[in-house]
């Protein structure tokens, strides 16, 4: 397989940062009560850790390895600041509805992880796809989680209602409920893993 | 496993489906007082839900996990009835499926089937209807003799509910301590009648299926909350899931603590718990969360409480 | 890792570089979006306003809008009328108010009134009231079933209190405490409108 292709896979599947590196928690679980919020999630932190991942592999043989970190934290804190700027701007109710989310992208592990295992020690090309791989990886699983949660709570995906809203369980949309629909997913993708590697 | 106590072991013909089968044997009163009262309605959900938990537990033995289904040894059927009696008898039958395969599923064969399981699986479905469902959870019929209808009962706030809304209110003040042991006030199914949950308790104790430490601990603790902060003593310890909690649900073997000191702790901290949601919280009643919650400690209980050894003294300094 | 070597010259040039670019980078999308950034906020009030009222108005409900200190509470929960004019006429008013007995502590609406104080909409703007019990009060007093509907209702002409308590408008099921709450933010949304128009007309 082609490596760049290789990096993407790894990013979406063999690494997925929700699903396998459980990396990100905090976003996974706040905002996917419906697919829109977790796909809007997973696409602002996919942009992040592009531009972040793009740039500090731009940067890795200029800065010292002591002051590494800061360094790393500065640069996803100013991308995060100019996107959570930008959406306030000009995206308003999508800014409303992520809320105190879109700060918290600087904590993200993903940004840091990557940035440290991936982006300092590959070139700008692969950093990029690096980015790509997770990014969607990310938005992926938001969005999966989100639809489920979605779907178990209120009936509906992406706002279609499938089933009358009556029948559906509030806790899923509630916190309990994502911590047990993320808990099952986990074990139907690693399940999936597994029996496809066999 | 957690089911089993440190050894020495003794050898006895308790096996698992003979301690379910008590447990089942000590409901009885229980359920013919819901049936007195509930009738149809209790009926209805009461069968749906051992039907639920049962086909529940088979369905994931035998194609989740490919191995013999382990109903035969009653837990299921005991899953589903304590299942059952925690929720109102109005319910809709869907919503009783629903907290079956949850109680089961999720509550229990997720960990690894009996014996693996933190939390008590019925009141992992109960607590999970009860926040999924709220309004069909918190709609109680309220009792009435012979009843044959099934949806369309009159409803009412429980004695607990009305508590918290308006504590100088009609409800309280004509509060029957005697009609509310004979099971005249609305509730779920099996916690109206506190003289049957006591037979139920009497039973159990006889059978030493149970030891006194759990239900005894609750059931004081809350009562000295309740005094000191000058609720009614008479109407927090008869109503709501306390007295029922105490006895069937608080007891589980598998996830409440094996030494008695621990028990102690364990039932202290429950009653302090549910005191405190039913007080201040949010929430009319709060025993199922409080087991819950207390059920999440019992490993750690476990592990610092640790029985006596057979043979050790204490040494008197 | 590769990496230039660690003196403290080097960290100090490219933290200090990283830094400068950094911040003017941000300045300058700071500048550029400060202007949509205050323009989308103001059009969310409006927005809001807009919501509940009905009535033609032409002025800026924001610039007028008066705070009735004596309906305010210690803790930072105001009833605040913004008034509509139609030229020199008042048309209506949108009322931010709140309730200090919902079963969650306190809540804020938003209630539109008419010039006559009929009610025109209502908003929940802040609640942390049971989802599913409680929360329900954004879509429940607007539904036409039964009595739910207190669109169209006068504080001063309807009684406005739960069925329950012998008023007009049927509970939210299971969650009578919530409901009496939603109708007392109501009740002092009213009294913050009377107060404004009599402080007006004591002017005149």
């Amino acid at each position: 397989m082609n490596s760049k292709l290789r990096i993407l896979y790894n990013g979406i599947v063999a690494d997925n940062p929700t699903f396998v590196l459980l990396l990100g928690m905090c976003p996974t679980l706040g905002t996917t009560s419906s697919a829109l919020t977790g796909m809007s999630m997973g696409l602002a932190t996919m942009g992040v850790l592009i531009c972040s991942n793009v740039v500090i592999s731009m940067i890795k043989n200029l800065v010292p390895s002591k002051v590494r970190i800061p360094a790393f934290i500065v640069v996803i804190a100013t991308f995060v600041t100019l996107l959570q700027m930008l959406m306030e701007a000009y995206v308003p109710a999508l800014y409303a509805a992520l809320g105190i989310f879109i700060p918290l992208i600087v904590v993200n592990c993903i940004l840091l992880g990557r940035a440290e295992a991936f982006a300092s020690r590959h070139s700008v090309g692969d950093s990029l796809f690096d980015g790509i791989g997770i990014g969607l990886g990310f938005t992926i699983a938001l969005t999966i989680l989100g639809a489920v949660r979605e779907f178990l709570g209120t009936g509906c995906i992406f706002g279609a209602s499938i089933y009358p809203e009556q029948y559906g369980a509030l806790m899923f949309i509630l916190a309990p409920g994502a911590f047990i629909a993320l808990g099952l997913l986990v074990a139907a993708f690693n399940a999936i893993r597994t029996r496809t590697a066999k | 496993m957690l089911t089993l106590s440190l050894s020495p072991h003794i050898h006895t013909s308790l096996t698992v489906r003979r301690c379910m089968g008590h447990v089942i044997i000590a409901l009885l009163p229980a359920v013919a007082f819901s049936l007195f009262y509930f009738g149809i309605g209790a009926l209805i959900v009461i069968v749906s839900a051992i039907i639920g938990c049962v086909a529940t537990e088979w369905l994931i033995d035998k194609y989740m996990l490919g191995r013999k289904p382990s109903i035969g040894n009653l837990s299921a059927v005991l899953t589903g009835l304590l299942l059952a009696l925690n929720l109102p008898s109005n319910l809709p039958v869907w919503t009783v499926l629903v907290g079956s395969i949850v109680a089961i599923g999720i509550g229990k064969m997720a960990f690894g089937g009996l014996g693996c399981n933190t939390f008590n699986p019925a009141l992992v479905g109960r607590v999970f209807l009860l926040l999924s469902f709220p309004v069909l959870m918190t709609t109680w019929p309220l009792p009435e003799v012979n009843r044959l209808t099934y949806l369309d009962a009159t409803t009412g706030p429980t004695i607990l509910g009305a508590l918290k809304m308006d504590p100088q209110g009609d409800m309280v003040a004509n509060f029957d301590m005697m009609n509310k042991a004979l099971g005249m006030s609305g509730g779920s199914i099996g916690e109206i009648g506190a003289i049957a949950i006591l037979l139920g308790l009497v039973y159990l104790l006889c059978v030493r299926i149970i030891s006194w430490h759990i239900p005894v601990s609750i059931i004081a603790t809350v009562a000295v909350f309740a005094w000191a902060c000058g609720a009614p003593v008479g109407i927090e310890l008869l109503s709501g899931g306390l007295l029922f909690g105490a006895v069937f649900m608080a007891t589980d073997y598998v996830t409440s603590p094996m030494s008695h000191r621990g028990m102690l702790l364990y039932g202290v901290l429950i009653g302090a718990i549910t005191f405190i949601i039913r007080q201040w919280g949010a929430y009319p009643e709060g025993m199922s969360f409080a087991i819950l919650i207390m059920n999440g400690f019992t490993p750690l209980i476990n592990r610092y409480i640790k029985p006596r050894k057979f043979g050790e003294r204490s040494v008197k300094a | 890792m590769s990496g230039a070597k660690s003196t403290l010259g080097t960290m100090i040039l490219s933290l200090g570089a990283i830094t400068i670019i950094a911040g003017a980078l941000l300045a300058g999308v700071a500048e550029a979006t400060s202007e949509p950034i205050a323009e989308a906020n103001k059009q969310k009030q409006v927005d809001a306003i807009k919501a509940v009222a009905t009535a033609q108005f032409d002025n800026d409900p924001a610039a007028s809008a008066e705070t009735i200190t004596d309906l305010c509470d210690d803790k930072g929960h105001n009833v605040i009328v913004f008034p509509l004019y139609s030229g020199e006429e008042l048309t209506g008013a949108a009322v931010e108010s709140y309730t200090p007995n919902a079963f969650s502590g306190f809540f804020t609406i938003m209630v539109g009134f008419d010039v006559d104080g009929n009610i025109t909409g209502y908003e929940v703007v802040k609640h942390e009231e049971t989802a599913g019990l409680g929360a329900k009060m954004q879509d429940w007093f607007r539904d036409p079933a039964g009595h739910r509907n207190v669109i169209g209702m006068n504080p001063g002409v309807n009684n406005m209190t739960v069925s329950k308590d012998g008023g007009e408008v049927d509970a939210i099921t299971a969650a009578t405490i919530s409901s009496r709450a939603f109708l007392d933010a109501i009740d002092r949304a009213y009294k913050g409108y009377n107060q404004y128009k009599a402080s007006k007309n004591n002017e005149l």
